[in-house]
């Protein structure tokens, strides 16, 4: 427990022991996309102000995004949004009290990635 | 605050190799986090070994073996061996178990047993729960009334009684809240699955005529809204109970009592 008294005492091991279950990585991964798509947005902004700037200023921004490792990074944030998409809206389904059993959780999380890969394939072939 | 790794007096170093026991049966390998309030050594993890052809089933089985035949100091909690009395509770094969009704063959591999995870240890598999007990307390788990006491008991219908089914049943293991990483790192402000859980078996009851005040002690950004529905709780709940869903249902009632 944070910031409980231990005098001398150790703290006894968390993530050092536990075995996470499917449920809280799909919840960890939802704060990882959210952050990363911030900085996905910057890096977007950043292309556009780029471009208002200079033409040779918006060449380097635009070198660099359609470049092997910007378009990796630009997919990664496809996924990124998909993904917190659909497990947000598994949020707000939970906000209601409904599909909370063990099974029915674990179900769910199956769907969100099975769902996240599909519309990100299906992003980029129709895009 | 969030703090990933274990403090300094924390960390864990490999223990000692106990001797095989000579009864000729099948053996398994037990890897148990130890520590020592007395000889001011870190926590260090011993490697025992059990016969299981000398040896019941069950995890609790096995420590009790071990300490009976092999290292009469390992210490640890035991009181019902059938689930009820909530005293094993600990961190075996990674995720939070009652020792006595979890058995050895659901775990693969060693078997590794550690504390309930994130909690000051007092010895060996015993840690601190003085903390989780008075976050229970806090959230005065018995019946408010303000009516006059009835000739006979308060009474309840049918309906209303199956509404705390699957509430009623927590032994207070402190299986769920320890394995709440929101409980890790905001515990001390964070009331945690097992005490949400008691608040709503509460909230609920139609004999409790405190509802609202319940209501209003939880509406707290920290108390209650440090649930981030990440589902540690009823996954590791041993009694199968579901306390996200019973916290989900309190930010529910929050939701409702505003509209």
């Amino acid at each position: 427990m944070a910031d409980v008294n231990r005098g001398n005492r150790p703290l006894s091991p968390h993530l050092q022991v536990y075995r996470l279950p499917l449920a809280a990585i799909t919840s960890i991964l939802n704060r990882i996309t959210g952050v990363g798509m911030t900085l996905a947005a910057i890096l977007i902004v950043w292309w556009f102000a780029a471009g208002a700037f200079s033409a040779s200023y918006f060449e380097v921004a635009d070198g660099l995004l359609t470049s092997i490792l910007g378009h990796l990074i630009l997919i990664g944030s496809l996924a990124a949004l998909w993904y917190h998409m659909l497990n947000s809206m598994r949020h707000l389904i939970w906000d209601t009290g409904r599909m909370m059993d063990v099974e029915t959780v674990e179900k769910s999380s199956y769907v969100v990635f099975a769902g996240t890969a599909v519309l990100t394939l299906l992003t980029i072939i129709i895009v | 605050m969030v703090q990933f790794a274990l403090p300094k007096n924390s960390q864990m170093r490999t223990g000692k190799t106990w001797p095989k026991p000579e009864t000729g049966g099948k053996l398994r390998k037990f890897q148990i986090y130890r520590w020592n309030p007395d000889d001011g050594k870190n926590p260090q993890v011993d490697t025992y070994f059990v016969d299981l052809d000398d040896c019941g089933p069950m995890v609790l089985d096995a420590l009790i073996y071990i300490k009976n035949k092999i290292d009469p100091t390992l210490t640890f909690r035991r009181s019902c061996r059938e689930g009820i009395c909530g005293s094993c509770a600990m961190n075996i094969g990674g995720q939070n178990r009652l020792a006595c009704i979890f058995g050895m063959d659901e775990v693969t591999g060693d078997v590794k047993i550690y504390p309930l995870p994130h909690l000051p240890v007092v010895k060996d598999l015993v840690p601190d729960l003085t903390h989780f007990y008075a976050q229970h307390s806090s959230i005065k788990p018995w019946l408010e009334t303000k009516s006059n006491t009835p000739a006979k008991e308060w009474r309840q219908s049918i309906e209303d009684r199956e509404k705390l089914d699957g509430l009623y049943e927590c032994v207070m293991c402190a299986c769920c809240s320890t394995a709440c990483p929101s409980y890790w790192w905001n515990g001390d402000r964070y009331l945690g699955p097992a005490s949400l859980l008691h608040a709503y078996r509460w909230i609920i009851d139609s004999r409790d005529e405190a509802t609202g005040e319940r209501l209003d002690d939880l509406h707290d950004p920290f108390k209650l809204y440090r649930c981030h529905t990440i589902m540690n709780c009823a996954q590791t709940c041993p009694k199968g109970l579901n306390p996200a869903k019973a916290i989900a249902e309190i930010k529910k009632q929050m939701v409702e009592r505003t509209l």
